[in-house]
């Protein structure tokens, strides 16, 4: 299990790496899901662009209602605190919950969303707080809610020549309350069920999504209860076998009971 | 007893190097020149192949069955009658027959390169249908395995009874179909092989990642076609084994003839990928059981039909049979009764070869068996461990020999049922069960009792005609010149704690220090032949020769020093390393007696032993049908019913073996066997496809339990000593792999019984809790 032979760049910045991907590159950045992927040789890259050398990807900077968290912040710096949380507390919890500290060191937010294993928390709880992808490629630079991001398992609307740069993701008022519940068969395991739920009575909004399904998280917009929500989902369910039904049901119906 | 010999809790001496990351493994091993080894295996589970083409231009580089002139299959016979050999070939010839079997060999400077060169490889292969499951491939087979067999059978045995009169006489009869997944073994260092030829030596030296080296060299002697003395393996530190280092490679023998061909060392380490798809596979059952027992609760008898899924190849050395033919001989265990029948079958199928994993055969019957025993209990009314209580051997009846005619050596399992109740708090549990918690959160209790016969000799393995009958073991010792013992044996420590343990045997005898002993093991050209760690067999084994050595050398000791202290050897005794007179302050430390032996022969008279401080000894217990070391599991669970995960709330263990020779080693041993028997219980599965491709091919898809699922266990010990070895102390290696299955399951069916769910499948994983939930509407 040793990576075929592949092409290295460190590029500055995204002009740069935007360039090297529109020949053919490949994004690295954590390489904690392309690592192994390299090793089993289900992925071929020619070229590697490592994005970590880029020091607008690594930037943070806060507004009056967003704050904005450069691609390649780690999980490990959300779970610490070491950048500014719009949340509450939300997001380094989640952050906390990702796999194990030596993955969350390295992973990143951006990979891990552009990445788009539907089990990951990212893709799940960047939909519930409505985030939204700040995109650059060749053609320059654009913007797109993440629950438009994330099209399938493992694919996004995102170019070849397309990087995302950061996370743009709404401040929350002090009297939002955040559910999040997953089911994992042991610690540190990818998810089998996520339930989310946000409920902020000052921007009046009501959102649940349930994620790590056979695709793309679901997202219900005005989501006052359990009961309302699940009977939406159960309405569009496709592809989940009772099993898995009744456990993304559960992780619902928990992350509800959070809020109680 | 010393304060440093047997029973004393002395730290392992080999912890120092482990700690610090001193220790040396194959993969550590750097030969100048040596060359790296990827094998192009096979992407189909049964296929006939067609072709093989090199890459062009690089055809010197890779090998294929043509190539290996000379090079025998492996063949790992038993002369049970009607057993089928199989020959396992190095490099697949006519036919694949799993996936992942080696089908070239590709050798460049770095395994990077080795594995472009399989990825330009390519084979042309006919699909042919794969035997997928073992019912199926037994009743009725969708292709033959080995097609000149006429069947997918390696062995069919029974032990025969007649039941009608319990079918008559009992007054409840409860069937069961019981599965166990297929598993893998994973110790923490997969195996690996260095190979160089030694022209001046004219000698194979083969660094393995091996528990068994000296059986090692004796199957790859019978495939070069060499003899043994031209061959010298080396095990150095092995990270773990628990069976799957016993067993001969193809690997193995493939770089073992390339390395003579190239006239350069080369190396293959075993990548997490294929240990999972291609090598490591173990524990695959099915058991068909009806259990007869009248209204008190007595067991009358055991009907049984039981298949084990063998894979593709009969394994060397310990063969295809072991694994279902053990089914038969030992599933009644400790318990009484009167009648007993067991038909069983070893099916060849598309997949790995099943070897043998820690507890071997006894973790499935201990799961069918501890099952059976529950839904009786349930069936009559009783409380489990009552159940046990009614029908395990007493200890007024030890020794005993059960239905099978296994000789139970010593012990008292009633108490361990007693102890194990007490200690996970029956009484309170039963009280906790009424008071219902949330209405999703069922807790349940459940226990597990077993024997693990150890340290089984000839009489017991000769009957199998399998390729290896342990008899003798031997221990080379020798008192160097400055008073150090060197303690050389055939058997191999991986995580036994042997280098602590067996210097605690010598400081009993010889009352050196245990820093003063050094063990020398893993290599055949330094030590005494020995069939190996396998089986529990090393601390009753290799301790007896060790003890046995010890023995020659004191009485040699004494005889120079009473030469020299001008007294007579019988007024001599051995203590804290030195040679006293009896009832007096003289006396010789055992450096001063050797320094004098080595270094100054002229202080001698001339009629001393010229025989000196070196010798070997060998023993073989009184009785050989090994130790019967034994526990009972208790586990308390709460089971999520809306979710099916279970929640060990605690688990206790009264174990029994024997004399502990290092009490806290031997927690070790429980402590790590447990962990696995977790992962047995809810975790560990290898699935396969309708087409025979593993579905569980890296770490993230093979669930092994962490430290988090792990609970903290408590252990208390009976030490009932065995009768037969030197110590009385018993082999428990093995026993903690055991039991947490069926003590786990019977808790998680304690919690369910109440909704009518009983699972009889491991592992006891969420999706099968929660559709046996919702097949009965919760």
């Amino acid at each position: 299990m040793k990576a075929p032979a592949f092409d290295y760049a460190r590029p500055r910045d995204v002009a740069e790496a935007v360039k090297l991907l529109a020949e053919g590159g490949r994004p690295a950045a954590g390489t904690q899901s392309l690592g192994p992927m390299l090793n089993l040789r289900v992925a071929h890259p020619t070229l590697l662009v490592d994005l970590r050398g880029i020091e607008e990807l690594r930037s943070v900077s806060e507004g009056e209602s967003a704050v904005t968290l450069g691609a390649c912040i780690t999980h490990a710096q959300i779970e610490d605190r070491k950048v500014p949380d719009p949340t509450g507390g939300m997001m380094p919890s989640v952050a906390a919950s990702i796999a194990y500290r030596a993955v969350r060191n390295r992973g990143t937010i951006g990979g891990s969303l552009a990445h788009a294993d539907p089990a990951a928390d990212w893709p799940t709880a960047l939909t519930l707080l409505n985030a939204v992808v700040l995109i650059e490629g060749s053609k320059g630079k654009r913007e797109t809610p993440v629950e438009s991001f994330v099209t399938g398992i493992f694919t996004t609307v995102l170019a070849p020549d397309e990087l995302v740069v950061a996370l743009r993701i709404p401040k929350r008022s002090r009297r939002a309350r955040y559910g999040y519940w997953k089911f994992c068969r042991k610690a540190g395991e990818f998810a089998n069920a996520i339930g989310a739920v946000l409920d902020d009575p000052e921007t009046n909004e009501s959102r649940a999504v349930m994620g790590a399904l056979s695709g793309p998280p679901r997202l219900v917009k005005d989501a006052r209860t359990f009961e309302d929500a699940v009977m939406t989902f159960n309405a569009a369910h496709t592809g989940e076998d009772a099993y898995s039904r009744r456990l993304h049901t559960v992780a619902l119906k928990r992350a509800f009971a959070q809020i109680q | 007893m010393t304060g440093k010999g047997v029973g004393a809790r002395l730290p392992r001496k080999e912890d120092r190097r482990f700690l610090l990351g001193q220790g040396e493994y194959v993969a550590n091993i750097r030969l100048p020149g040596m060359l790296e080894v990827a094998f192009v295996r096979s992407p189909m589970a049964h296929g006939r192949i067609q072709a093989i083409k090199k890459p062009s231009g690089l055809e010197s580089l890779v090998f294929t069955a043509e190539d290996l002139d000379g090079v025998k299959p492996i063949r790992a016979v038993s002369a049970l009658k009607g057993f089928k050999p199989s020959e396992q070939p190095i490099l697949a010839r006519d036919k694949v027959r799993q996936v992942g079997e080696l089908v070239a060999m590709c050798v460049a400077q770095t395994r990077a390169e080795s594995e472009d060169l399989a990825d330009l490889t390519e084979i042309s292969l006919e699909e042919l249908p794969a035997v997928v499951d073992m019912l199926e491939a037994r009743l009725n087979p969708p292709a033959l395995v080995h097609e000149d067999w006429g069947d997918n059978v390696f062995l069919e045995s029974l032990v025969d009874d007649d039941l009608s009169s319990i079918q008559r006489e009992a007054k409840v009869q409860i069937k069961r179909q019981i599965r166990t997944a297929r598993q893998h073994m994973s110790p923490m260092e997969g195996r690996g092989v260095v190979c160089e030829w030694n022209r001046r030596l004219g000698q194979l030296v083969m660094y393995s990642a091996a528990q068994m080296p000296h059986i090692n060299r004796a199957g790859l002697a019978e495939c070069l076609g060499i003899d043994q003395g031209s061959i010298r393996v080396v095990a150095p530190d092995v990270g773990g084994g628990f069976g799957y280092k016993g067993i001969l490679l193809p690997e193995e023998v493939a770089l073992a003839w390339l390395c003579r061909r190239l006239g350069r060392p080369v190396r293959w380490i075993e990548d997490r990928r294929e240990q999972l798809s291609a090598n490591a596979n173990c524990r695959e059952h099915h058991y068909d059981l009806t259990l007869y027992a009248d209204a008190g609760g007595k067991i009358l008898g055991i009907d049984c039909e039981a298949t084990v899924d063998s894979g593709a190849y009969s394994s060397y050395p310990f063969s295809a049979c072991l694994e279902a033919a053990q089914v038969g001989s030992i599933l009644p265990g400790p318990y009484k009764m009167d009648r007993y029948r067991c038909r069983t079958w070893s099916v060849a199928t598309n997949k790995a070869p099943i070897l043998p994993y820690r507890g071997v055969a006894r973790t499935g019957v201990c799961f069918a068996l501890e099952l059976m025993i529950d839904a009786a209990a349930r069936e009559l009314g009783i409380e489990p461990h009552e159940m046990r209580l009614a029908n395990l051997v007493q200890p007024s009846e030890m020794p005993f020999n059960n239905i099978t005619k296994k000789h139970f050596d010593s012990g008292d399992y009633p108490e361990a049922v007693r102890r194990a109740a007490d200690m996970i708090g029956l009484t309170k549990i039963r009280e906790r069960q009424k008071n219902k918690e949330k209405s999703e959160r069922r807790i349940g209790v459940g226990f597990s009792i077993y024997c693990e016969q150890a340290a089984h000799g000839t009489s017991v393995y000769y009957g199998w005609g399998i390729p290896m009958v342990p008899g003798y073991e031997q221990c080379a010792a020798r008192l160097t010149p400055d008073g150090v013992l060197e303690l050389r044996i055939g058997a191999h420590s991986h995580g036994q704690g042997m280098e602590t343990t067996l210097a605690q045997v010598a400081n009993t005898i010889l009352g050196i220090d245990p820093d003063s002993v050094r063990l020398i093991h893993g290599d055949t050209a330094l030590t005494p032949y020995s069939t190996g760690t396998w089986g529990s067999r090393s601390m009753v084994m290799s301790g007896g020769a060790v003890a046995a050595a010890c023995d020659a050398i004191g009485a040699r000791v004494k005889a120079i020093a009473s030469k020299l202290l001008e007294v007579a050897a019988a007024d001599l005794t051995l203590d804290s390393g030195f040679v006293c007179v009896a009832g007096t302050d003289r006396r010789l430390s055992l450096a001063e007696v050797a320094h004098v032996w080595y270094r100054k022969p002229q202080l001698l008279p001339a009629d001393v032993d010229p025989a000196g401080l070196e010798t070997t000894a060998g023993y073989k217990a009184k009785v050989d049908t090994g130790t019967f070391s034994y526990a009972c599991h208790a586990a308390a669970v709460a089971v999520d019913t809306e979710t099916g995960h279970v929640e060990i709330l605690d688990y206790v263990i009264v174990e029994d073996g024997g004399t502990l020779v290092n009490p806290m080693i031997a927690d070790g041993q429980v402590y790590g066997g447990t962990a696995q028997g977790v992962g047995t219980a809810l975790y560990e599965e290898m699935p396969f496809d309708a087409q025979g491709q593993p579905l569980a091919t890296t770490l993230a898809d093979y669930l092994l339990p962490s430290a988090t699922e792990v609970p903290a266990m408590r252990i208390d010990h009976l030490e009932t000593s065995s009768p037969y070895t030197r110590f009385g102390q018993k082999g428990i290696g093995e026993g903690g792999a055991i039991a947490p299955p069926s003590a786990i399951a019977n808790a998680v069916n304690d919690a369910l019984a109440p909704l009518g769910v009983e699972i009889t499948e491991s592992p006891l994983t969420p999706r099968r809790i929660v559709e046996a939930l919702l097949k009965v509407g919760q």
